[in-house]
């Protein structure tokens, strides 16, 4: 009982101090974090990447008091609508079948998409016509697999929880291709799991299909907070914060 | 829901229905097969073959299924190239494949589990009496012990298949579309929760008629234990 009642008058200390440091804006973050580089956990669980430190640099900016929360990718805008959190920033394409229960701030990157091939298949093609047969993987309830389902009727089509299980599984040669984020993809080409695969074919950016890069979203009905999140994202691009991190994660600019 | 929906994946939550069904079958044959010589390792009087099928029934009931699932697809894939050079890559590479090996093996320890339970519930008289008859000993199990055994295990059995029904969604984390998988692929589009109401009530329905159904053997299996006037 002792121990509840220091617990409690801890927490009351820390949110006082929390609310007089910022501008008493609360805000809480919904993230996938199993998305390397964009966002994941490092070793000790702690949440990573450029969504979370584009996030961190964006509640500087707004003064806001920022917590996180981890969702599993498929349960994320389910999760924005019941309340769990104010805003996602997990790379998520804004596109107009996801605008029709979210809104979205202007985009904050866009990187096209790509396929990936194990090199030992010999696919040149990767239009709908090549990949006639063939089996490709992809992370369930992404742009990526809304347009295979609708483009690729011909292929074999596997949908994963996460994209590390499209990449392991193309490793282990389950798949002939992937479709995914060339950013994403990148990094995982460099390590040894994806030295089996390679990037074919050309970008995919088609707006309807692939949106028109990244953004935050945010509940239907809450335009002072997208307001507030856009003018956030105009300040870091222009003071140089959003170049620091773009630099910290990329040899090129993702914007 | 509203009707292009229900056109668009409607037709994909069915086959997925009969994917699940296909799963839930194939895995319980299998399962039934192993199950009996697990069964009567775990009743024998041999030690090793007790110890072993012990630590079989342990291991395949004190995991998730889920974690199974896990281990074998993702974990073979680690293993591609041994199991190539085995020869037994064609089979791992196969989600279906991987899970209907991991559902089958589970699903025998929990039906060597019931035959072990069903087989000591016969009363001892029986054994005895088939002795003194001058049966052998596979006579008596197959004829006397056995088909006895079936109908204190019939229930259980019903329990395992509707479990294994409920627990074969696990098979649409590893690509599957069974069931549960189409029902995702609807979700993610929609985002319309009435996807898993439907999938759920779907499951219901095939639960209910395997409740049935088993409600109608039992009453036909256990005829002779009623009075003469209820048969």
């Amino acid at each position: 009982m002792k121990l509840l009642k220091n617990l409690a008058a801890a927490t009351l200390a820390l949110a006082v101090s929390a609310g007089a440091a910022s501008a008493g804006m609360k805000l809480k973050i919904g993230t996938e974090g199993a998305y390397p580089p964009f966002n994941f956990k490092d070793a000790s669980g702690q949440l990573k990447g450029f969504d979370i430190d584009i996030a961190k640099a964006l509640c500087a900016q707004m003064k806001a008091d920022c917590s996180f929360v981890a969702q599993d990718w498929d349960g994320i805008i389910p999760a924005l609508l019941a309340k769990k959190y104010d805003a996602i920033i997990a790379s998520m394409s804004i596109t107009d079948e996801r605008k029709k229960k979210v809104d979205f701030t202007d985009k904050y990157y866009s990187t096209p998409a790509k396929f990936v091939v194990d090199k030992k298949s010999g696919i040149k093609d990767v239009s709908a016509a090549g990949l006639k047969g063939k089996t490709i993987g992809a992370q369930g309830s992404t742009i990526h697999s809304n347009f295979l389902e609708e483009k690729y009727k011909g292929s074999t089509i596997k949908l994963y929880k996460t994209q590390d299980e499209v990449n392991a599984d193309l490793a282990a040669g389950r798949l002939d291709a992937l479709l995914a984020d060339s950013a994403v993809m990148l990094e995982w080409l460099k390590k040894k799991d994806g030295s089996c695969c390679a990037f074919t074919g050309p970008d995919f950016n088609d707006p309807k299909y692939f949106g028109v890069g990244a953004g935050i979203a945010v509940r239907k009905g809450e335009g002072k907070l997208r307001d507030e999140l856009n003018k956030a994202i105009k300040a870091i691009l222009a003071n140089g914060t959003y170049k620091k991190i773009n630099d910290k994660y990329f040899p090129f600019s993702v914007y | 829901m509203d009707v292009d929906l229900w056109i668009k994946y409607g037709p994909k939550m069915l086959t997925g229905l009969v994917v699940t069904l296909q799963l839930v079958s194939v895995s319980l044959f299998i399962g039934a097969l192993i199950s009996l010589p697990i069964a009567m390792a775990r009743l024998s009087k041999n030690k090793l073959a007790r110890g072993a099928s012990f630590a079989y029934v342990y291991f395949f009931r004190g995991s998730p299924l889920l974690a199974q699932v896990f281990l074998v697809y993702f974990g073979s894939g680690q293993l591609r190239y041994p199991l190539t050079d085995l020869g037994l890559w064609w089979f791992f590479r196969d989600a279906w494949y991987c899970v209907i090996l991991v559902f089958s093996l589970n699903t025998a320890a929990y039906q060597a589990e019931i035959l072990r339970g069903a087989i000591g519930s016969v009363a001892a008289g029986q054994m005895e009496a088939a002795k003194s008859l001058g049966l052998g000993k596979l006579v008596t199990f197959f004829r006397v012990i056995f088909p006895q055994a079936l109908i204190s295990a019939l229930r259980p059995y019903g329990n395992e298949v509707i479990l294994m029904i409920k627990g074969s969604a696990i098979a649409s984390v590893v690509t599957i579309f069974d069931l549960m998988g189409a029902s995702k692929l609807a979700f993610s589009r929609t985002f319309d929760f009435e996807v898993y109401f439907i999938a759920a009530l779907m499951y219901l329905i095939v639960v209910e008629i395997i409740r049935i159904s088993w409600e109608m053997m039992d009453r036909r299996l256990t005829r002779h234990l009623r009075p003469l006037s209820e048969q």
